[in-house]
């Protein structure tokens, strides 16, 4: 067994290509364990965000700025009591949630968090990933349904045919990316997530600036639909709270909606990372072919630990301005406790960074990549999480009526032209 | 670990057969016998996910991606949206089996007996493939050897079996113009 385990050690596959289950486990054990831990962070940063954005404070009382609000929330959430409407039909209402959170976190197998740091890599990737999403919405329809009320069915309704229109101009969009990596010396196209960041990393450019404007306008037609595919605002339709109460899930309550929420915030974190890996480059810093000398190499391995190092600085800085009375003192003493955690982490990263600055293959200059490319992805899907945001805090929510105008009139022939375009351009050169 | 978890093991194991070919049969059950029409569209969505899952146990991961995104992902969605638009209160009190049941149970019948048949005599109707199962070949090196990667299905498609694609999709433009007719009575 200990063989079984640490031959994986030495591979350079993802353990579902390499047929490690036990290292597949660990790997699908970290992503859930991370993704809930980012949905937990998201939650706190958006309330934040948008009481900042509305000049108000957002949570401040429980814990130093809140932030053990969203444990709390967690919390009050389960001990809430489970209602399940006496008309309502029983088991879909019970298993709707489930089949949001099932699709939600299935997509995660395939994301490319480094070139040998995914669960697996399959040869239909991007086609998986936007299948299993696409089955996101059942969860919904279903819960609208099964709630028996008027406001769930019509907010189900909106959200399927929301959801089903912005699929296609996504699809089209994608498949420009995907055409993209046939084209040039690369010769074979691929539909595996690693093969398209690989393809971009032979090609020398992110797929945004291929083309220019081609790549650029298939990402903002996917960055449009991406909004639209997981009903945030500005196209949040279906829990529009002014026309249908909570939409789809104004039936549920505690520990269920939880779950709605959870996935919700799953499929965004999903959706960024296939609009990171199909045209932001996945994994790779900036710059890896013009920049790849050693010391470049070096340079660019601080940054996860400067990135702490920096959380800790402002978490410190927020020690310091605490007010001096004495009913602070408990927070104050937490945040300066929560500094130094952020604070050794990061002091942990720059040990590995400097241990694994030689470029063998020692396991520390492994873990150094590995962090690295881990470290890339996430900032890079951690600014479209900051967008979304953004989005629901600047724009106003649109009308049903638009929002299928500019799906099917606007975005479809844009993306279709795009993909043609893509094609014909690709021939040519 | 004992040796079925060694390292480059399939996954096409008897129990991932059993288990999805299992889900496939009592779904498909389930939505011929409730009778409510939402729940008959939710077990038809798990006999499709399982018929995906028996697609990658057979090394074709193409098919299984497709069905997943046309059946299971729009097909069904479209379902159950026309469905919930139907009153269940009435529809559950209609007469479930017409009066053609012996009928479809003759062709049933047939079809199961072409199965069975298929079955016994396999090895002489199709010739073998010699299966390229060597330990430490991975699942994407097998499907690749088998059926050659989504490109090759490309090629197929656009390339050889051209017409027979052609007529498909005419066929569908058809069905589709025709709906728009019968329900919409100016045009």
């Amino acid at each position: 067994m200990p063989n079984f385990i640490m031959s994986y050690l030495g591979s350079t596959l993802t353990p579902g290509q390499a047929g490690n289950q036990f290292w597949a486990l660990i790997y699908v054990l970290i992503i859930f364990a991370g993704v809930s831990v980012a949905v937990i962070a998201m939650n706190w940063i958006e309330r934040k965000a948008l009481a900042h954005f509305q000049i108000r404070l957002g949570p401040m009382r429980v814990g130093p700025h809140g932030l053990l609000q969203p444990f709390a929330d967690a919390l009050k959430l389960m001990l809430k009591e489970d209602i399940i409407p006496s008309e309502a039909d029983q088991f879909v209402f019970w298993v709707a949630p489930l089949i949001g959170l099932l699709a939600a976190f299935t997509v995660y197998t395939v994301i490319p968090f480094g070139p040998s740091q995914a669960v697996s890599d399959m040869n239909i990737g991007i086609l998986f990933m936007l299948g299993v999403s696409s089955l996101g919405v059942l969860g919904i329809v279903v819960a609208g349904w099964a709630s028996n009320s008027h406001y769930p069915l019509i907010g189900a309704l909106r959200s399927s045919a929301q959801m089903v229109s912005y699929e296609v101009a996504m699809g089209l969009a994608v498949v420009s990316a995907i055409v993209m990596t046939s084209l040039n010396s690369t010769g074979t196209g691929t539909l595996s997530m690693i093969g398209i960041v690989q393809a971009q990393q032979q090609q020398g450019v992110w797929f945004i600036f291929k083309f220019f404007p081609l790549g650029f306008i298939a990402f903002g037609i996917f960055a449009i639909a991406m909004v639209a595919e997981t009903n945030r605002a500005p196209f949040d339709m279906a829990e529009a709270e002014s026309e249908l109460t909570a939409g789809y899930h104004t039936e549920y309550s505690g520990l269920r909606w939880s779950l709605f929420m959870l996935a919700e915030y799953a499929a965004m974190i999903a959706v960024s990372s296939i609009a990171v890996t199909l045209w932001l480059g996945g994994w790779m810093r900036p710059f890896p072919n013009l920049l790849h000398a050693p010391a470049w190499d070096f340079i660019f391995s601080l940054f996860p630990g400067l990135t702490f190092g920096a959380l800790a600085a402002i978490a410190l800085l927020g020690t310091v301005r605490m007010p001096s009375h004495s009913f602070f003192k408990i927070q104050r003493v937490g945040l300066a406790v929560f500094a130094g955690l952020l604070g050794l982490i990061a002091l942990l990263l720059l040990v590995i960074a400097v241990a694994g600055r030689s470029a063998d293959s020692s396991l520390a200059a492994r873990f150094n990549d590995g962090i690295g490319y881990v470290y890339w992805f996430v900032l890079k899907v951690s600014v479209f999480m900051y967008l979304f945001i953004w989005y629901r805090a600047t724009w106003p929510r649109y009308r049903f009526d638009q929002l299928m105008k500019i799906g099917w009139k606007v975005m479809l022939p844009i993306s279709l032209g795009v993909l043609v375009v893509t094609a014909i351009v690709g021939v040519i050169f | 670990m004992n040796s079925a978890l060694s390292a480059g093991a399939p996954v096409a194991t008897p129990f991932f057969f059993y288990m999805l070919s299992g889900l496939a049969v009592i779904g498909g059950i389930l939505v011929i016998t409730r009778r409510n029409a939402v729940h008959s569209a939710l077990a038809l969505i798990v006999t499709l996910l399982s018929v995906a899952g028996l697609y990658l146990m057979l090394y074709a991961p193409f098919v299984a991606g497709v069905q997943i995104i046309v059946y299971a992902g729009g097909i069904m969605v479209l379902f159950l949206f026309v469905i919930m638009l139907v009153n269940i209160e009435r529809a559950s009190k209609d007469r479930r089996f017409n009066r053609i049941w012996p009928i479809g149970l003759v062709a049933a019948c047939t079809l199961m007996g072409l199965f069975v048949s298929a079955f016994v005599k396999g090895r002489a109707l199709f010739p073998d493939r010699g299966m390229p199962l060597s330990e430490g070949s991975n699942t994407q090196e097998i499907a690749k050897a088998l059926y050659g990667e989504v490109n090759r299905a490309g090629q197929y498609t656009f390339g050889q079996y051209t017409f027979a694609f052609e007529i498909a999709s005419l066929l569908l433009l058809v069905a589709i113009l025709g709906a728009v007719i019968m329900t919409k009575k100016k045009i």
